[in-house]
Protein backbone atom coordinates (compact mmCIF):
# COMPACT_ATOMS: atom_id res chain seq x y z
CA UNK A 1 0.00 0.00 0.00
CA UNK A 2 2.62 2.49 1.03
CA UNK A 3 4.86 1.39 -1.81
CA UNK A 4 2.04 2.08 -4.20
CA UNK A 5 1.36 5.49 -2.64
CA UNK A 6 5.02 6.29 -2.95
CA UNK A 7 5.21 5.35 -6.60
CA UNK A 8 2.03 7.12 -7.64
CA UNK A 9 2.79 10.27 -5.69
CA UNK A 10 6.28 10.43 -7.17
CA UNK A 11 4.84 10.12 -10.66
CA UNK A 12 2.22 12.80 -10.00
CA UNK A 13 4.74 15.20 -8.51
CA UNK A 14 7.15 14.66 -11.38
CA UNK A 15 4.36 15.39 -13.87
CA UNK A 16 3.40 18.45 -11.83
CA UNK A 17 6.92 19.83 -11.91
CA UNK A 18 6.90 19.31 -15.67
CA UNK A 19 3.84 21.61 -15.76
CA UNK A 20 0.83 19.27 -15.50
CA UNK A 21 -1.78 21.11 -13.41
CA UNK A 22 -4.18 18.18 -13.12
CA UNK A 23 -1.44 15.92 -11.85
CA UNK A 24 -0.48 18.60 -9.35
CA UNK A 25 -4.04 18.87 -8.03
CA UNK A 26 -4.23 15.09 -7.73
CA UNK A 27 -0.90 15.03 -5.92
CA UNK A 28 -2.03 17.71 -3.46
CA UNK A 29 -5.37 15.99 -2.84
CA UNK A 30 -3.78 12.64 -2.06
CA UNK A 31 -1.01 14.19 -0.02
CA UNK A 32 -3.59 16.23 1.88
CA UNK A 33 -5.49 13.05 2.74
CA UNK A 34 -2.31 11.42 4.09
CA UNK A 35 -1.37 14.47 6.12
CA UNK A 36 -4.94 14.66 7.47
CA UNK A 37 -4.60 11.17 8.93
CA UNK A 38 -1.17 12.02 10.27
CA UNK A 39 -2.41 15.21 11.97
CA UNK A 40 -5.64 13.70 13.36
CA UNK A 41 -3.77 10.91 15.02
CA UNK A 42 -1.42 13.29 16.76
CA UNK A 43 -3.79 16.03 17.83
CA UNK A 44 -5.63 14.09 20.50
CA UNK A 45 -6.51 16.91 22.87
CA UNK A 46 -8.37 19.07 20.37
CA UNK A 47 -5.98 21.98 20.90
CA UNK A 48 -5.41 22.32 17.15
CA UNK A 49 -7.58 21.85 14.10
CA UNK A 50 -5.99 19.08 12.02
CA UNK A 51 -7.26 20.76 8.86
CA UNK A 52 -5.11 23.81 9.67
CA UNK A 53 -2.08 21.51 9.69
CA UNK A 54 -3.17 20.00 6.36
CA UNK A 55 -3.41 23.45 4.78
CA UNK A 56 -0.17 24.74 6.26
CA UNK A 57 1.59 21.61 5.09
CA UNK A 58 0.18 21.81 1.56
CA UNK A 59 1.17 25.43 1.28
CA UNK A 60 4.68 24.64 2.56
CA UNK A 61 4.92 21.75 0.09
CA UNK A 62 3.92 24.16 -2.64
CA UNK A 63 6.37 26.94 -1.82
CA UNK A 64 9.14 24.40 -1.18
CA UNK A 65 8.41 21.86 -3.91
CA UNK A 66 11.82 22.53 -5.45
CA UNK A 67 13.39 20.95 -2.35
CA UNK A 68 12.21 17.51 -3.49
CA UNK A 69 14.86 15.67 -5.48
CA UNK A 70 13.16 13.77 -8.26
CA UNK A 71 15.19 10.63 -7.50
CA UNK A 72 14.35 10.70 -3.76
CA UNK A 73 11.27 9.12 -2.17
CA UNK A 74 8.30 11.50 -1.80
CA UNK A 75 6.70 10.25 1.42
CA UNK A 76 9.62 10.90 3.80
CA UNK A 77 9.80 14.39 2.31
CA UNK A 78 6.06 14.98 2.75
CA UNK A 79 5.99 13.72 6.34
CA UNK A 80 9.12 15.64 7.32
CA UNK A 81 7.32 18.82 6.21
CA UNK A 82 4.09 17.78 7.96
CA UNK A 83 5.97 17.04 11.19
CA UNK A 84 7.76 20.36 11.01
CA UNK A 85 4.48 22.21 10.55
CA UNK A 86 2.73 20.27 13.30
CA UNK A 87 5.52 20.84 15.83
CA UNK A 88 5.58 24.48 14.81
CA UNK A 89 1.84 24.82 15.37
CA UNK A 90 2.08 23.24 18.82
CA UNK A 91 5.01 25.44 19.69
CA UNK A 92 3.15 28.57 18.66
CA UNK A 93 0.50 27.68 21.18
CA UNK A 94 3.14 27.28 23.85
CA UNK A 95 3.04 23.50 23.97
CA UNK A 96 5.91 21.10 24.00
CA UNK A 97 5.52 18.20 21.70
CA UNK A 98 7.46 15.16 20.76
CA UNK A 99 6.76 13.23 17.64
CA UNK A 100 8.49 9.97 16.95
CA UNK A 101 9.98 9.56 13.52
CA UNK A 102 8.74 5.98 13.22
CA UNK A 103 5.19 7.24 13.63
CA UNK A 104 5.42 8.01 9.98
CA UNK A 105 5.26 4.39 8.95
CA UNK A 106 1.88 3.63 10.46
CA UNK A 107 0.39 6.73 8.90
CA UNK A 108 1.28 6.03 5.36
CA UNK A 109 -1.52 3.70 4.43
CA UNK A 110 -4.32 5.80 5.80
CA UNK A 111 -5.92 8.53 3.82
CA UNK A 112 -8.74 10.52 5.30
CA UNK A 113 -11.26 12.89 3.84
CA UNK A 114 -11.91 16.38 5.06
CA UNK A 115 -14.86 16.86 7.34
CA UNK A 116 -17.13 19.50 5.88
CA UNK A 117 -17.05 22.49 8.13
CA UNK A 118 -17.15 26.21 7.77
CA UNK A 119 -13.52 27.16 8.11
CA UNK A 120 -12.28 30.38 9.54
CA UNK A 121 -11.56 32.53 6.52
CA UNK A 122 -9.94 35.34 8.45
CA UNK A 123 -6.96 33.18 9.22
CA UNK A 124 -6.00 33.23 5.57
CA UNK A 125 -7.54 36.47 4.37
CA UNK A 126 -5.89 38.70 6.99
CA UNK A 127 -2.53 38.14 5.34
CA UNK A 128 -3.67 39.58 2.00
CA UNK A 129 -4.05 42.99 0.42
CA UNK A 130 -7.53 43.71 -1.03
CA UNK A 131 -6.31 43.03 -4.58
CA UNK A 132 -4.71 39.73 -3.60
CA UNK A 133 -7.84 38.85 -1.66
CA UNK A 134 -10.13 39.11 -4.69
CA UNK A 135 -7.77 37.19 -6.97
CA UNK A 136 -7.09 34.41 -4.44
CA UNK A 137 -10.81 34.11 -3.64
CA UNK A 138 -11.79 34.02 -7.32
CA UNK A 139 -9.37 31.21 -8.08
CA UNK A 140 -9.67 29.20 -4.88
CA UNK A 141 -13.21 29.53 -3.54
CA UNK A 142 -15.03 30.41 -6.76
CA UNK A 143 -12.85 28.01 -8.72
CA UNK A 144 -12.21 30.34 -11.67
CA UNK A 145 -9.28 29.82 -14.01
CA UNK A 146 -6.49 32.37 -14.43
CA UNK A 147 -8.11 33.53 -17.66
CA UNK A 148 -11.58 33.92 -16.15
CA UNK A 149 -10.16 35.83 -13.21
CA UNK A 150 -8.26 38.13 -15.56
CA UNK A 151 -11.48 38.88 -17.49
CA UNK A 152 -13.46 39.37 -14.29
CA UNK A 153 -11.11 41.97 -12.83
CA UNK A 154 -9.95 43.41 -16.14
CA UNK A 155 -6.35 42.36 -15.51
CA UNK A 156 -3.79 40.66 -17.73
CA UNK A 157 -3.21 36.95 -17.11
CA UNK A 158 0.36 37.72 -16.08
CA UNK A 159 -0.87 40.20 -13.49
CA UNK A 160 -3.30 37.61 -12.12
CA UNK A 161 -0.50 35.04 -11.89
CA UNK A 162 1.81 37.46 -10.11
CA UNK A 163 -0.93 38.57 -7.70
CA UNK A 164 -1.86 34.98 -6.92
CA UNK A 165 1.78 34.06 -6.38
CA UNK A 166 2.37 36.98 -4.04
CA UNK A 167 -0.84 36.27 -2.18
CA UNK A 168 0.13 32.65 -1.60
CA UNK A 169 3.56 33.70 -0.43
CA UNK A 170 1.98 36.14 2.02
CA UNK A 171 -0.24 33.37 3.40
CA UNK A 172 2.73 31.00 3.64
CA UNK A 173 4.69 33.66 5.48
CA UNK A 174 1.84 34.13 7.90
CA UNK A 175 1.73 30.39 8.48
CA UNK A 176 5.50 30.35 8.99
CA UNK A 177 7.32 30.68 12.27
CA UNK A 178 6.62 33.81 14.19
CA UNK B 1 -11.08 28.34 3.26
CA UNK B 2 -11.68 24.69 2.45
CA UNK B 3 -8.64 22.63 1.63
CA UNK B 4 -10.03 21.95 -1.83
CA UNK B 5 -10.15 25.74 -2.42
CA UNK B 6 -6.54 26.03 -1.38
CA UNK B 7 -5.62 23.26 -3.82
CA UNK B 8 -7.31 25.26 -6.61
CA UNK B 9 -5.09 28.22 -5.82
CA UNK B 10 -1.90 26.15 -5.50
CA UNK B 11 -2.62 24.36 -8.77
CA UNK B 12 -3.08 27.69 -10.57
CA UNK B 13 0.27 28.86 -9.20
CA UNK B 14 2.15 25.83 -10.52
CA UNK B 15 3.35 27.49 -13.72
CA UNK B 16 6.22 29.24 -11.93
CA UNK B 17 8.78 26.74 -10.84
CA UNK B 18 11.31 28.01 -8.29
CA UNK B 19 15.01 27.44 -8.96
CA UNK B 20 15.98 23.87 -8.14
CA UNK B 21 17.75 23.50 -4.83
CA UNK B 22 20.67 21.61 -6.36
CA UNK B 23 21.32 24.48 -8.72
CA UNK B 24 20.87 26.99 -5.89
CA UNK B 25 23.65 25.34 -3.90
CA UNK B 26 25.99 25.21 -6.89
CA UNK B 27 25.44 28.89 -7.57
CA UNK B 28 25.85 29.69 -3.86
CA UNK B 29 29.14 27.77 -3.66
CA UNK B 30 30.52 29.55 -6.73
CA UNK B 31 29.40 32.97 -5.45
CA UNK B 32 30.75 32.35 -1.95
CA UNK B 33 34.10 31.16 -3.29
CA UNK B 34 34.37 34.23 -5.48
CA UNK B 35 33.47 36.55 -2.59
CA UNK B 36 36.02 34.88 -0.30
CA UNK B 37 38.69 35.12 -3.01
CA UNK B 38 38.09 38.82 -3.53
CA UNK B 39 38.26 39.63 0.19
CA UNK B 40 41.35 37.44 0.54
CA UNK B 41 43.26 39.12 -2.30
CA UNK B 42 42.30 42.60 -1.16
CA UNK B 43 43.17 42.05 2.49
CA UNK B 44 45.93 39.42 2.76
CA UNK B 45 47.18 37.78 -0.43
CA UNK B 46 49.54 34.81 -0.67
CA UNK B 47 52.46 34.51 1.66
CA UNK B 48 55.78 35.52 0.02
CA UNK B 49 57.30 32.03 0.10
CA UNK B 50 54.14 30.36 -1.23
CA UNK B 51 55.89 28.36 -3.97
CA UNK B 52 58.62 27.05 -1.68
CA UNK B 53 56.07 26.20 1.02
CA UNK B 54 53.97 24.28 -1.50
CA UNK B 55 56.56 21.50 -1.31
CA UNK B 56 56.26 20.96 2.44
CA UNK B 57 53.90 18.41 3.94
CA UNK B 58 52.73 20.64 6.80
CA UNK B 59 51.69 23.42 4.43
CA UNK B 60 49.84 21.03 2.14
CA UNK B 61 48.11 19.34 5.05
CA UNK B 62 46.43 22.62 5.98
CA UNK B 63 44.54 22.42 2.69
CA UNK B 64 43.68 18.77 3.22
CA UNK B 65 42.11 19.69 6.57
CA UNK B 66 40.23 22.79 5.41
CA UNK B 67 38.99 21.25 2.16
CA UNK B 68 37.83 18.13 3.99
CA UNK B 69 35.83 20.32 6.32
CA UNK B 70 34.41 22.43 3.51
CA UNK B 71 33.39 19.54 1.26
CA UNK B 72 31.83 17.55 4.12
CA UNK B 73 29.98 20.62 5.42
CA UNK B 74 28.72 21.31 1.91
CA UNK B 75 27.28 17.79 1.65
CA UNK B 76 25.68 18.04 5.09
CA UNK B 77 24.18 21.50 4.69
CA UNK B 78 22.64 20.46 1.37
CA UNK B 79 21.05 17.44 3.04
CA UNK B 80 19.82 19.59 5.93
CA UNK B 81 18.13 21.97 3.49
CA UNK B 82 15.91 19.16 2.14
CA UNK B 83 13.19 17.78 4.42
CA UNK B 84 13.38 14.05 5.03
CA UNK B 85 16.82 13.49 3.53
CA UNK B 86 19.35 11.20 5.12
CA UNK B 87 21.83 13.26 7.12
CA UNK B 88 23.68 10.43 8.86
CA UNK B 89 26.19 9.74 6.10
CA UNK B 90 27.21 13.34 5.47
CA UNK B 91 27.36 13.90 9.25
CA UNK B 92 29.82 11.01 9.59
CA UNK B 93 31.83 12.40 6.70
CA UNK B 94 31.94 15.75 8.50
CA UNK B 95 33.04 14.08 11.73
CA UNK B 96 36.00 12.58 9.85
CA UNK B 97 37.58 16.03 9.40
CA UNK B 98 38.43 16.61 13.09
CA UNK B 99 39.57 12.98 13.38
CA UNK B 100 42.10 13.48 10.58
CA UNK B 101 43.19 16.74 12.19
CA UNK B 102 43.66 14.98 15.53
CA UNK B 103 45.82 12.33 13.87
CA UNK B 104 47.96 15.08 12.34
CA UNK B 105 48.32 16.65 15.77
CA UNK B 106 49.54 13.33 17.17
CA UNK B 107 52.03 12.96 14.32
CA UNK B 108 53.26 16.50 14.97
CA UNK B 109 53.73 15.79 18.67
CA UNK B 110 55.90 12.82 17.72
CA UNK B 111 57.87 14.70 15.06
CA UNK B 112 58.55 17.87 17.04
CA UNK B 113 60.66 17.81 20.25
CA UNK B 114 58.52 18.67 23.25
CA UNK B 115 60.46 21.82 24.11
CA UNK B 116 59.31 23.33 20.81
CA UNK B 117 55.62 22.43 21.10
CA UNK B 118 54.71 25.75 22.55
CA UNK B 119 56.57 27.66 19.84
CA UNK B 120 54.83 25.93 16.92
CA UNK B 121 51.52 25.92 18.76
CA UNK B 122 51.47 29.68 19.28
CA UNK B 123 53.17 30.48 15.97
CA UNK B 124 53.40 34.12 14.95
CA UNK B 125 50.00 34.90 13.56
CA UNK B 126 47.24 34.12 16.07
CA UNK B 127 45.47 37.45 15.93
CA UNK B 128 45.54 37.56 12.10
CA UNK B 129 44.10 34.06 12.03
CA UNK B 130 41.35 34.84 14.52
CA UNK B 131 40.48 38.01 12.63
CA UNK B 132 40.67 37.07 8.99
CA UNK B 133 39.11 33.61 8.94
CA UNK B 134 35.86 35.13 10.24
CA UNK B 135 36.23 38.23 8.03
CA UNK B 136 36.80 36.25 4.82
CA UNK B 137 34.03 33.83 5.82
CA UNK B 138 31.39 36.45 6.47
CA UNK B 139 30.18 36.98 2.89
CA UNK B 140 30.17 33.21 2.19
CA UNK B 141 28.11 32.66 5.36
CA UNK B 142 25.58 35.23 4.16
CA UNK B 143 25.35 33.51 0.77
CA UNK B 144 24.91 30.06 2.33
CA UNK B 145 22.22 31.33 4.70
CA UNK B 146 20.33 32.72 1.70
CA UNK B 147 20.59 29.32 0.01
CA UNK B 148 19.20 27.75 3.21
CA UNK B 149 16.35 30.22 3.08
CA UNK B 150 15.53 29.00 -0.42
CA UNK B 151 15.59 25.46 0.97
CA UNK B 152 13.46 24.09 3.78
CA UNK B 153 15.62 23.22 6.80
CA UNK B 154 13.61 21.43 9.48
CA UNK B 155 16.49 22.03 11.92
CA UNK B 156 17.42 25.59 11.04
CA UNK B 157 19.87 26.16 13.92
CA UNK B 158 21.85 23.03 13.05
CA UNK B 159 21.71 23.88 9.36
CA UNK B 160 22.91 27.42 10.13
CA UNK B 161 25.80 26.07 12.19
CA UNK B 162 26.85 23.76 9.36
CA UNK B 163 26.58 26.69 6.93
CA UNK B 164 29.02 28.43 9.30
CA UNK B 165 31.39 25.44 9.19
CA UNK B 166 31.20 25.51 5.41
CA UNK B 167 31.92 29.24 5.29
CA UNK B 168 34.75 28.69 7.79
CA UNK B 169 36.26 25.79 5.83
CA UNK B 170 36.16 27.82 2.63
CA UNK B 171 37.60 30.90 4.30
CA UNK B 172 40.33 28.91 6.06
CA UNK B 173 41.36 27.36 2.73
CA UNK B 174 42.17 30.83 1.44
CA UNK B 175 43.63 31.99 4.73
CA UNK B 176 45.97 28.97 4.84
CA UNK B 177 47.66 30.26 1.68
CA UNK B 178 48.61 33.42 3.57
CA UNK B 179 49.42 32.15 7.05
CA UNK B 180 53.09 31.30 7.75
CA UNK B 181 52.15 28.97 10.62
CA UNK B 182 51.89 25.45 9.25
CA UNK B 183 51.97 23.26 12.36
CA UNK B 184 48.88 21.07 12.87
CA UNK B 185 49.02 22.25 16.49
CA UNK B 186 48.41 25.80 15.31
CA UNK B 187 45.72 24.78 12.82
CA UNK B 188 43.86 22.54 15.26
CA UNK B 189 43.68 25.30 17.84
CA UNK B 190 43.37 28.69 16.20
CA UNK B 191 41.70 27.77 12.93
CA UNK B 192 39.17 25.76 14.91
CA UNK B 193 38.35 28.65 17.22
CA UNK B 194 37.91 31.02 14.28
CA UNK B 195 35.71 28.55 12.38
CA UNK B 196 33.67 27.80 15.51
CA UNK B 197 32.89 31.52 15.70
CA UNK B 198 31.34 31.40 12.23
CA UNK B 199 29.43 28.24 13.14
CA UNK B 200 28.01 29.94 16.21
CA UNK B 201 26.96 32.95 14.16
CA UNK B 202 25.33 30.62 11.64
CA UNK B 203 23.46 28.79 14.41
CA UNK B 204 22.10 32.07 15.71
CA UNK B 205 21.12 33.44 12.28
CA UNK B 206 19.82 30.18 10.76
CA UNK B 207 16.42 30.11 12.51
CA UNK B 208 15.91 33.81 11.78
CA UNK B 209 16.91 33.80 8.13
CA UNK B 210 15.61 30.40 7.07
CA UNK B 211 12.14 30.68 8.58
CA UNK B 212 9.40 28.98 6.56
Amino acid sequence: MSGQDEEELAMLLQAAIAGDEKAYAAFLRRTGALVRGFARRRIIDGSLDPEDIVQETLLAIHTKRHTWRSDAPVLPWVFAIARFKLIDAFRKRGRRVEIEIDDIIDTVAQQETERVSERDMRRVIDALTPGQRSVVAAISIEGHSIGETAAKYNMTETAVRVTLHRGLRAIAKKFGRS
Amino acid sequence: MQTEDLINALKADNARQPMSLGRTWRVALAGATLAAAVVFWLSLGLRPDFLAAAHTARFLFKFVATLMLASAAFELVRALSRPGSNVVRPALFLAAAPVVLALAVLAELVAVPSDQWRTVWWGTNISTCLTFIPVIGLAPLAVFLLALRHGAPTRPAVAGAVAGLLAGGLSATFYAAHCPDDSPLFVATWYSIAIAGLALLGAILGPRVARW
